[in-house]
């Protein structure tokens, strides 16, 4: 279980950063909402995996740790109205400044024109 | 007096709630009455609760009374009381500033200022490290909606940027605080302090991974060098009382590094005393550098100003890489100075700015000021202040810092960098106050829009820029205060275990 935990949160963060670090505030806004998804499921971790164990008393043998569960309902609240402002923010800046890229201009460069009439096509 | 160490975050929020409710929702002068009042009582309870804790003692505020280390407290000690009570008087010369035009550039403007100031005010309060991320999250959200405050191309852009680093930094920050939370099994700061010392084996790798991670956010929060470039922009395009209040947020990340990588991570913490030091010692020095350098090369006095909170962010990084009460103590003093006079300079870059037509504030011949001995007055206050030259409250600060370094090798590093970024700035502010105060077109245009200054810019300016003579005035109590919110710090004894007044149970889970 802790592999595959493991594995998926790797592999979320990995995506993540990835698309963060990419030119279009889409693909950016999309790449917060995955390592925040990757955040939080690292969060819940941070009490140990545990099967069969509540968090409450009186109801199982072994207990699980409440606080991480606490947390993770904080996290995904801001994260959820963070998310929502970063998309505001991005049609604002699509609206402002006439493009979609993070630095607010279209990077000149040959590889980047020929990409751009790719897409078009 | 049992409540009033949580009253600087009841105060703005219960404000900032009200704002929003129809009586004051739409009339913009009653809003700026109920801020105002709001506020300076906010200042005044900020005072009171320095005295309160210099009478009392440290006061820990439990709440809903579930026992640290399980419950939430907030922790009212020296250090966190003086950053509340310069904030709040930080907001309140911002706020009178404001008043002028900035409050009708767009709705909501005081009750994002007042969710600014709680989040702010949190921050310094909170003894635990995940109310520590709330807080800043709160900080955040507010300076996101006041930064693209009034709109604007060149907003909106450096909102962009700033939104997505620190949402990206916000993620790093809660992977941290996992880390530190599944091997110490706390989040509260006094005790985290305890069980780091007890760590062992893999698990002490794991813990200073999660801390170097909350470096990595502080850092980004404080500008230390490779995480400062979204700074200078972001400060220079935010209007004025934004970026005067933000002028503070810097000093929320110095006073977070001091309080987790100095406390938690300090001299008792055993295999892990002291792990930021040796990433913090070249990063500050060369923030220092970089800042300078910044200084020297901006084309405007309002990212000179930005550039300076970068050196001053440098300097005061040097503090918390040193270590040492005595530098704890210059830091604290030198973070009062700093953040009053970057703020009370970002206002009056603004109204240097405005009065000079299309100019703006940038190095150029332009039209006359129409007030130009009140400005030049209080620019030279600034600048005499910003590069540390006495008589004003910079000179001491300096000072302060240059004698707590105590080995040689470190005075080797720390001296002529501190020194030189000094002599940087004094070139770079005299070459700006020569441009902007001697150099002007002589042809005298129709002066029919020669007007008095308005009167809450008027304040704000004298509030925040008098701040720093009179720093220097009562250098001597304050100096006490910050020596003994220093020595408090690093006594564990009392920072740590006394905040811990019920017994231990054995583990977090």
């Amino acid at each position: 279980m802790e592999g595959i935990y493991a594995f998926c949160v790797g592999l979320m963060t990995a995506c993540g950063i990835f698309l963060t670090l990419r030119g279009r505030t889409f693909s950016v806004v999309v790449g917060l909402t995955l390592l925040s998804y990757a955040v939080n499921l690292f969060l819940f971790a941070s009490g140990r995996l545990k099967l069969d164990a509540a968090a409450v008393l009186g109801m199982s043998e072994e207990y699980g740790d409440p606080l991480p569960q606490a947390l993770v309902l904080t996290a995904i609240v801001i994260g959820f109205a963070m998310t929502a402002f970063a998309v505001i923010l991005a049609m604002r800046a699509r609206a402002d400044l006439g493009n979609d890229h993070v630095d607010g201009r279209i990077p000149q460069t040959k590889e980047s024109a020929r990409q751009k009439a790719g897409g078009q096509r | 007096m049992q409540h009033l160490s949580i009253l600087p975050i009841l105060l703005p929020l219960i404000t900032g709630a009200l704002l929003l409710l129809p009586p004051l929702s739409k009339n913009i002068k009653r809003q700026r009455i109920a801020t105002l009042l709001s506020m300076f009582a906010q200042v005044v309870v900020g005072f009171a609760l320095v005295t309160h804790v210099q009478t009392e003692g440290v006061t820990q505020y439990i709440l809903g009374d579930w026992r640290p280390p399980f419950g939430i407290v907030l922790v009212a000690d020296s250090m966190s009381t003086v950053m509340v009570a310069v904030t709040n008087f930080l907001a309140f010369g911002a706020l009178c500033y404001a008043t002028g035009s900035y409050d009708r550039a767009g709705g909501y403007f005081y009750p994002l200022f007042m969710f600014q100031v709680m989040g702010i005010n949190g921050a310094f309060l909170t003894g635990d490290a995940f109310n520590l991320f709330v807080f800043f999250e709160i900080l955040l959200i507010a300076s996101y909606a006041l930064l693209v405050h009034g709109g604007g191309k060149q907003k909106t852009q450096a909102t962009v940027h700033y939104v997505i680093l620190n949402l990206a930094g916000s993620s790093v920050f809660l992977f941290g605080l996992g880390i530190l939370y599944g091997t110490l099994g706390t989040l509260n700061i006094a005790d985290m302090a305890q069980k780091v010392s007890e760590l062992d084996g893999s698990v002490v790798i794991l813990t200073k991974i999660g801390a170097l991670m909350l470096l990595v956010v502080f850092g980004m929060k404080s500008a230390m060098l490779p995480l400062h470039f979204w700074l200078p922009k972001t400060y220079s395009s935010a209007s004025a009382p934004v970026a005067a209040i933000f002028a503070v947020m810097t000093k929320v990340g110095i006073y977070s590094i001091l309080r987790i990588h100095g406390v938690v991570f300090g001299d008792e913490a055993g295999e892990l005393a002291h792990i930021a030091q040796s990433w913090l010692w070249p990063l500050a020095l060369m923030t220092i550098v970089v800042g300078t350098i910044g200084v020297l090369a901006s084309p405007s006095l309002k990212l000179v100003t930005a550039n300076l909170v970068v050196l001053s962010a440098g300097t005061l990084l040097v503090c918390a890489a040193l270590q040492n009460e005595a530098a704890t103590s210059a830091a604290l003093y030198y973070m009062i100075h700093s953040t009053l006079v970057a703020g009370g300079m970002f206002l009056l870059a603004d109204l240097i700015g405005r009065q000079r037509g299309k100019a703006e504030d940038r190095f150029v011949m332009a039209k006359a000021m129409d007030n130009p001995v009140f400005l030049a007055i209080f620019f030279s206050i600034a600048a005499v202040a910003v590069i540390g030259m006495p008589p004003f409250s910079g000179f001491i600060g300096k000072i302060m810092i240059l004698q707590s370094v105590q080995s040689a090798t470190e005075q080797m590093w720390v001296w002529p960098i501190v020194l030189l970024s000094s002599l940087g700035s004094l070139i770079a502010l005299s070459r700006a106050g020569t441009t902007l105060f001697w150099r002007y077109s002589t042809n005298k245009q129709s002066n029919e829009d020669s007007q008095p200054i308005h009167l809450g810019e008027w304040l704000g300016i004298v509030l925040l820029l008098s701040a720093s003579p009179i720093l220097a005035l009562f250098a001597g109590p304050l100096t006490e205060l910050t020596n003994e919110a220093a020595a408090y710090l690093f006594n564990p004894s009392l920072s740590v275990d006394a905040l811990l007044t019920a017994p231990l149970s054995k583990g977090g889970f």
